[in-house]
């Protein structure tokens, strides 16, 4: 008689902290985003479309090494390099990237290249909406991946020549 | 004359009526409820946050195709869901939502639900047994052993409720309760807590709700007795569902918890506070938080202007029970509908806690562990109401 008894006050401890288990969980917040309609959240660093960096004078980090595209394991980057000149400052370097698509079609988001620059101008940003009915526009051109020039930072000596229809 | 008949029309219009949607929105409610105990966001894309679903979700049923198997009893295959709604509306008939708003006080209104909640059972045995294929049939057979046994312990307990009572008249009972000044759960000296508690969990088994929905289980049976239905015949049964779950809310908020009445309905001063105030918060609350917090949120404008509009109308209905007028009259089955939303809300929570029974134990705990109890407390209940 008192086993059942106990046996019977034991479950109902357990229905009762099953039950608080799930209230619990009810207050917690929810873990699913409501993409699309607010936005994704990411971790720092998460790998999406890449971002191309400037130093803190305006110029592009990039200095043409090809070092990424050689790191690359699909063979997505494709660089033309130019020299600097004393009337034509695009980086801070000797050389510049004339021409830098990355071909969104190939890349594999592996991160290699952000690994193997030695400059730290390839990064990866968040942005990764980039879906397209048409793999030509998959290829972003160097102004696509460009970051704008810092608000409080003056613009490099000469403007940055937008090269269009590489 | 004419109030003998106009205020049972009316409601039975409004019931017939009103209770699809309600049963829709219990259908949303339990998949938010359910969503938010999984922190997941539930159903957010028809309507704001999900408030159109029901709507969705019914047109869906309307134009499904009506399959019918070939080798089913199809006279059987027909009447089955429509004998299984039908028991579950019929039993709308004897709940009192108020001293006025009721259908009929039947002097044996309790034992009106507990028989129609008998013959319901037929509905769902009958669909299994006349779809002519596996699962049905399993599903079938599995309710009807699952129903019967548990019938007995939710006799029991409602005898317990009725011994206190003295009446089978569900009208009766409430008023009894006020003029005995308790709610019968905390009756006999705590001695009742049992006897609701056999009731509620046998009525969770007679709903064939989890954790004892083995008739349906779908891990095993794919759907259960109804398996073969689709559609609007489909809708139909989990309408009956819906119905029955709505309706044992209502016997245990009749029964126990004091029907109608507020809490300490005998206490004067607390009318104001408790009849004025809590409809008040709970319709302006979140009518008012929905307009501050949830719709500024919303990006798609339909939506956020939907949500606008819910609260606004939440925020209204709210004030319109502050007149004195209108809250004479809806105060009673606003407390009523409150208690049976809350049992609503806890068949829910059980749904999101617990998992499904074995079969040998359901059977176990319907007749080793509820019956006994449910003995033990008429036993106990007895001698100590004498007292």
């Amino acid at each position: 008689m008192a086993n059942s008894i106990s046996e019977i006050l034991g479950s109902a401890a357990a229905i009762a902290k099953g039950m608080s288990v799930t209230l619990k969980e009810m207050m917690s917040p929810t873990v699913t985003e409501d993409y699309p309609d607010a936005p994704a959240k990411f971790q720092e660093r998460y790998r999406g479309v890449h971002v191309l960096q400037r130093d803190e004078a305006g110029l592009e980090k990039c200095v043409a090494c090809f070092l990424c595209a050689a790191a690359c394991p699909s063979n997505c980057i494709y660089i033309e390099a130019d020299e600097n000149t004393e009337k034509k400052r695009i980086s801070g370097g000797e050389r510049y990237a004339s021409v830098y698509n990355i071909d969104y079609s190939r890349c594999i988001f592996c991160g290699f290249c952000v690994e193997a620059c030695p400059t730290d101008a390839i990064t990866h940003g968040h942005q990764f909406e980039i879906a397209s009915y048409n793999t030509s526009t998959l290829i972003y051109r160097k102004e696509q991946m460009l970051v704008n020039i810092a608000p409080n930072v003056k613009a490099p000596a000469l403007p940055v020549e937008t090269t269009g229809g590489h | 004359m004419i109030e003998f008949w106009l205020i049972p029309v009316v409601m039975m219009l409004v019931i017939v009526g009103l209770f699809p949607p309600i049963a829709g929105y219990i259908v949303l409610v339990e998949r938010k409820v359910l969503a938010d105990m999984q922190v997941r966001l539930g159903p957010m894309r028809v309507g704001p946050h999900g408030l159109l679903q029901p709507l969705a979700d019914a047109l869906k049923l309307l134009l499904k195709e009506d399959i019918i198997p070939r080798d089913s009893d199809k006279g059987i295959f027909y009447v089955a869901p429509i004998l299984s709604m039908f028991t579950a509306f019929v039993a709308f008939g004897v709940v009192p939502f108020s001293e006025q708003f009721r259908i009929a006080d039947v002097n044996v209104g309790l034992l009106v639900i507990s028989a129609l909640g008998s013959v319901g059972i037929l509905g769902i045995v009958l669909g299994g047994w006349s779809s002519n294929s596996h699962y049905p049939l399993l599903g079938a057979l599995r309710s009807s052993a699952q129903l019967v046994s548990y019938e007995l312990a939710m006799g029991l307990g409602l005898v317990c409720g009725v011994m206190s009572a003295g009446t089978l008249s569900m009208v009766q009972i409430v008023r009894n309760q006020q003029t005995q000044g308790v709610w019968y759960v905390f009756d006999n000296w705590g001695a009742m807590a049992p006897a609701f508690l056999i009731f509620f969990i046998a009525a969770v088994a007679e709903t064939n709700r989890s954790p004892f929905d083995l008739p349906e289980a779908e891990s095993e049976l794919v759907a259960g007795f109804h398996t073969e239905y689709s559609g609007f015949r489909w809708a139909l049964y989990m309408l009956a569902e819906y119905g029955n779950i709505f309706v044992v809310s209502a016997v245990s908020v009749t029964l126990f918890w004091g029907g109608w009445l507020r809490p300490f309905p005998s206490v004067g001063w607390l009318e104001v506070p408790l009849n004025y105030g809590v409809p008040f918060l709970l319709f302006a609350g979140p009518g008012i938080a929905s307009i501050v917090l949830l719709a500024p949120k919303l990006k798609y404008a339909p939506h956020r202007y939907g949500m606008l509009v819910v609260g606004g109308a939440l925020t209204l209905v709210g004030a319109i029970l502050l007149i004195p007028a209108v809250n004479a009259v809806a105060a009673a089955p606003f407390w009523f509908l409150l208690k049976v939303a809350f049992f609503l809300y806890v068949m829910i929570w059980f749904r999101g806690t617990f998992p499904r029974y074995r079969y040998d134990q359901l059977m176990d705990i319907g007749w080793k562990v509820l019956i006994p109890l449910g003995l033990g407390t008429i036993a106990l209940n007895a001698v100590v109401g004498m007292i």
